[in-house]
C-alpha cells in the first residue's frame, strides 16, 4: 500500500449553525487547504460526504459544491454517508498512484429538524420503521442489553460523560455543559431510561474538511504529517434482533483489519453518540488503559450527523500534527446501535 | 490507473413500471445473485460491497443501504454507499473498479438500484430550495430548454429526436429485461403523442422503472479462475463542473469532454468514432443522444444530429448506441448509469444475446447526472491491453 498521511484539517462544530451549508463549508475548506499548503486547484481527488434526509431535501451534495468552486471541472465523488466514509474512498484513490493529493469535507445540519425521529426512517423499511422506534430509544435498549449482561454500569456511563464534558474545548457556538462529577449525573433523572440526557449526544451542526496527501510529497508540505497506518471499515446485520448488542463484532473486525489490535496509542478517538457506546468500542478496540480517550470530548459534546466520525479521525490526526501524540487510533460508526464501524490508525512515522 | 480491473459477473432484474413482486432488498438480491450465477461465485466470495443509488427520496428510506446489508450477503464485509446524482450508477462501478484497480480486493460486488414506483420522482426532483424559485417541472421541465437551444444552435430538424425514441424502443424490443417494450413504436406515433416539456414530448422521455444491476469486478488472478470471458476495464473517470454560472456550456459541459478525453487516454484510444465499436450512454430525453455524440467527441460540435439522421447509431451503423434500448426504456434512475455500463460489458463478452453488437471488442459506459455536470464513464474491452 502506498503511505497517505492527513496533512491538515479543519472543522467547525455548534450547537446552531450560522448559515448555510456552504457557508458553513467555505471557511474550514480555505483553512484545511491554507494548512495543507495547497491551492485548490493543486487538489487531484474531491470526495464529500452528506445526507438528504437531514435537510429533508434531495441532493444536498450538488447544493456544497458551490464551497469548492468546482471550475474547472474536478474529479469528485460523494457518498451518502459520514465523511469518514469519504476519507476510505479518497484513501483508495491515492492507492492508484496517479494523484497524490485529496480533499475531503463533510457537512451535517442535525438541528434542521428531530434527528432522533428522522433517524428512524433509516431502518428496515417493512417491519421496523412503521414503528417508528427512534436513535435514543434503541440505544437505550443497547445500554440495557449491556447493563442486564454487566459489561458496563450507570456509573461508567456517567463517567464517561463526565470526562467528555471536562474535555471539551470552548469555541464559538459551541454547545455549553454544566461541569459535573459523575456521581452529581446520576442524581439526573432518565430520559430514556437507562439513558439519563448526558449519556446522549446533543443535535449539532457541523462541517470539516481533511486534505491526504501521498508518499514523499505529504513530508515536504507539512512538518508533522499523520501517517495512515492501517483504514478498514465494517458493517453488520441490520436486524437488531440477530445482533449480539452487547459487543460490536464489526469494530472487532475493522480494527483487527486495521492493524489496531495489540497496539498502543497515545490517544484514540471514538465515535460515540452515546456514553455506552464509548465503553463497548473501547472494548472491541482492545485499548490498553493508559490511552487518552476522546480528548476532544467526543460525539458526546458535539455530535453533527455525518460530520461526527470524519470529525474524530480529524482530532485524532490534530494530536498527531501538534506533536502532542506519536500515535492514534480513531474510530467512526454509522446506523442503528453501531451497525458499521470504521477504524483508522494513525502515526508520526 | 493501477492494477488491472475485470467484470466477471452481470446481473439485471427484469425492469419494469412496478415490481410489485419483490421488496427493495428483493430487488438488489435478485440482480447480485444473477451476477454471482455469471461468475460462478456465492456471496461469501465476495470481499466488499459497493452499493449506488439516487436520492434516497425516491423510495423514502434514508441511507437503505443500512438495511440491504443482509440482503447482499455485505455482513462482516466493507458496504460503501455512493451517491453522485444520475450518474451515480456509473459513479458506483468506477469506486467499486478503484478498489479492485488499488489492489485492496480479489473480487468486489457492485449494485444499483431504484424503486420508483415507492414514491414519486417528480416530486423528490422538485424541491424548493430557500432563496430560488421553484421549477416544480422535474428533470424534463430542467432540460427542455437546454434541447431547444442546441437544435437552434446545430440546426437539427425536429425529427432527430422522434428518430432517436424510435430506434432505441426498436432496439428494447431485442432485450428481455427492458421496461419498455412497444412493438408498434414509430415516428407517427412518436409525433402524436403528448407534448410535455416543449419541444420533449411523451415518448422522447424515459420511464419511471424499478430495477437494479449488480456486477462482481475482479483482480487479474480472480478474473482467471472465471467461469466466463471477463470484459476488462480499460479506464475509469469521472468529472464534475457547477451546475449554474454565467458562460457555462450547458449543452456541451467542459466536464464531460474532459471525463471521455482522460476516458481515452487511459484507453489508449485516439480516434474513438473509429475505435470503440458500441456505446451505451445516459440519454434520458431522445436529444441527448446527439448532444453526447459531440460531448464524447464522436461528432464534431453541432453535427451530431447528423449521426443519427444518417442511421449511424443504430444496431447496423458505424457507432450502434444503446442497443440495449437505453435509458429510454429502462429508468430505474440510480441503476440507469450502472446498466450502461454492464450493458457495454455484456456485450465486449458476447453476451448480450438478440441485442449484441458482432464483433465488438471495445465498448464505452456513460452516465450523466444532476444539471449535466456529473459524468462517470468506463471503457471495457475483450483484451486486457
Amino acid at each position: 500500500m502506498r503511505d497517505v498521511a492527513i496533512v491538515s484539517f479543519a472543522n467547525h462544530i455548534t450547537s446552531h449553525a450560522e448559515g448555510d451549508d456552504v457557508e458553513m463549508l467555505v471557511p474550514v475548506i480555505t483553512e484545511a487547504l491554507r494548512a495543507a499548503n495547497l491551492k485548490k486547484k493543486e487538489i487531484g481527488f474531491t470526495v464529500s460526504g452528506s445526507c438528504d434526509y437531514l435537510g429533508g431535501r434531495p441532493f444536498s451534495f450538488v447544493m456544497a459544491l458551490d464551497a469548492v468552486g468546482a471550475w474547472p471541472p474536478i474529479e469528485e465523488s460523494h457518498v451518502e454517508m459520514d465523511g469518514a466514509f469519504a476519507l476510505y474512498e479518497a484513501w483508495v484513490r491515492l492507492q492508484h498512484g496517479d494523484i497524490d493529493t485529496a480533499l475531503i469535507y463533510a457537512f451535517g445540519r442535525s438541528t434542521t429538524g428531530s434527528t432522533r425521529d428522522v433517524l428512524a426512517t433509516q431502518l428496515d423499511p417493512y417491519v421496523m420503521a412503521p414503528l417508528w422506534p427512534d436513535s435514543v430509544g434503541l440505544a437505550a435498549l443497547q445500554a440495557r442489553a449491556m447493563l442486564d449482561a454487566g459489561t458496563c454500569t450507570e456509573r461508567e456511563m456517567a463517567q464517561v460523560a463526565a470526562r467528555s464534558r471536562r474535555s471539551k474545548k470552548p469555541g464559538p457556538g459551541a454547545h455549553t455543559f454544566a461541569e459535573m462529577q459523575a456521581g452529581d449525573l446520576l442524581g439526573l433523572p432518565y430520559t430514556t431510561a437507562p439513558l439519563r440526557a448526558h449519556d446522549c449526544a446533543p443535535d449539532s451542526d457541523g462541517v470539516a474538511a481533511m486534505v491526504l496527501v501521498a508518499g514523499d510529497r505529504a513530508k515536504k508540505l507539512t512538518s508533522r504529517p499523520a501517517w495512515i497506518r492501517g483504514i478498514d471499515h465494517r458493517i453488520e446485520a441490520h436486524q437488531l434482533g440477530v445482533r449480539d448488542l452487547t459487543k460490536s463484532v464489526s469494530t472487532a473486525l475493522a480494527a483487527e483489519k486495521a492493524g489496531a489490535l495489540g497496539k498502543s496509542f497515545d490517544v484514540a478517538e471514538i465515535h460515540a453518540p452515546f456514553s455506552h457506546q464509548e465503553i463497548l468500542v473501547r472494548k472491541a478496540l482492545g485499548l490498553a488503559g493508559d490511552v487518552e480517550i476522546n480528548p476532544s470530548g467526543g460525539a458526546l459534546v458535539g455530535n453533527p450527523y455525518i460530520v461526527a466520525g470524519l470529525d474524530r479521525i480529524g482530532e485524532a490526526a490534530r494530536r498527531i500534527h501538534d506533536g502532542s501524540a506519536k500515535s492514534a487510533v480513531a474510530h467512526a460508526t454509522s446506523g442503528p446501535c453501531l451497525q458499521q464501524n470504521l477504524v483508522c490508525v494513525l502515526s508520526e512515522g | 490507473m493501477g492494477n488491472r480491473c475485470a467484470v466477471i459477473g452481470i446481473g439485471q432484474t427484469r425492469h419494469a413500471a412496478k415490481r410489485d413482486d419483490l421488496s427493495i432488498a428483493g430487488l438488489v438480491r435478485d440482480a447480485a445473485l444473477r451476477a454471482l450465477e455469471d461468475a460462478g461465485l456465492t456471496f461469501k466470495d465476495i470481499d466488499a460491497v459497493v452499493i449506488g443509488k439516487a436520492p434516497d427520496m425516491f423510495e423514502g428510506v434514508m441511507m437503505p443501504e443500512l438495511y440491504l446489508a443482509d440482503a447482499l450477503g455485505a455482513v462482516g464485509k466493507p458496504m460503501l454507499r455512493v451517491h453522485t446524482a444520475g450518474s451515480v450508477g456509473g459513479s458506483t462501478a468506477v469506486v467499486a473498479a478503484h478498489l479492485i484497480q488499488s489492489g485492496i480486493h480479489e473480487r468486489v460486488l457492485t449494485v444499483a438500484f431504484e424503486k420508483q414506483s415507492e414514491s414519486d420522482a417528480m416530486w423528490a426532483l422538485s424541491p424548493k430550495y430557500p432563496f430560488q424559485p421553484p421549477l416544480v417541472a422535474g428533470a424534463g421541465g430542467f432540460f427542455a430548454p437546454i434541447v431547444r437551444s442546441y437544435m437552434r444552435r446545430s440546426n437539427a430538424p425536429l425529427e432527430v429526436g422522434m428518430q432517436v425514441a424510435v430506434k432505441d424502443r426498436l432496439n428494447a424490443l431485442k432485450n428481455p429485461n427492458a421496461h419498455l417494450h412497444m412493438a408498434d413504436i414509430s415516428m407517427d406515433k412518436v409525433k402524436a403523442s403528448p407534448m410535455l416539456w416543449d419541444p420533449i414530448r411523451y415518448l422522447e422521455t424515459c420511464p419511471s422503472s424499478d430495477g437494479a444491476c449488480a456486477m462482481v469486478l475482479a483482480s487479474e488472478s480472480a478474473a482467471k479462475k472465471a467461469p466466463h470471458k471477463p470484459a476488462w476495464v480499460r479506464g475509469t473517470s469521472v468529472r464534475t463542473e457547477p451546475g449554474m454560472f454565467a458562460g457555462r456550456d450547458q449543452i456541451n459541459p467542459q466536464a464531460g469532454r474532459d471525463c471521455a478525453k482522460d476516458l481515452y487516454a487511459q484507453a489508449g484510444i485516439t480516434n474513438p468514432r473509429k475505435e470503440i465499436d458500441v456505446a451505451e450512454i445516459y440519454v434520458p430525453f431522445s436529444w441527448f443522444e446527439p448532444m453526447w455524440m459531440e460531448n464524447l467527441g464522436f461528432a464534431e460540435l453541432d453535427t451530431g444530429w447528423k449521426m443519427v439522421a444518417d442511421g449511424a447509431t443504430s444496431m447496423t451503423g458505424d457507432l450502434p448506441v444503446n442497443p440495449s434500448g437505453g435509458v429510454l426504456s429502462t429508468n430505474p434512475i440510480g441503476a440507469s448509469g450502472m446498466i450502461r455500463f454492464a450493458e457495454a460489458a455484456m456485450q465486449v463478452r458476447g453476451q448480450a444475446g438478440e441485442h449484441q453488437i458482432d464483433g465488438a471488442r471495445m465498448a464505452i459506459g456513460h452516465a450523466y447526472g444532476g444539471a449535466s455536470q456529473f459524468f462517470a464513464m468506463w471503457c471495457v474491452s475483450s483484451e486486457a491491453g
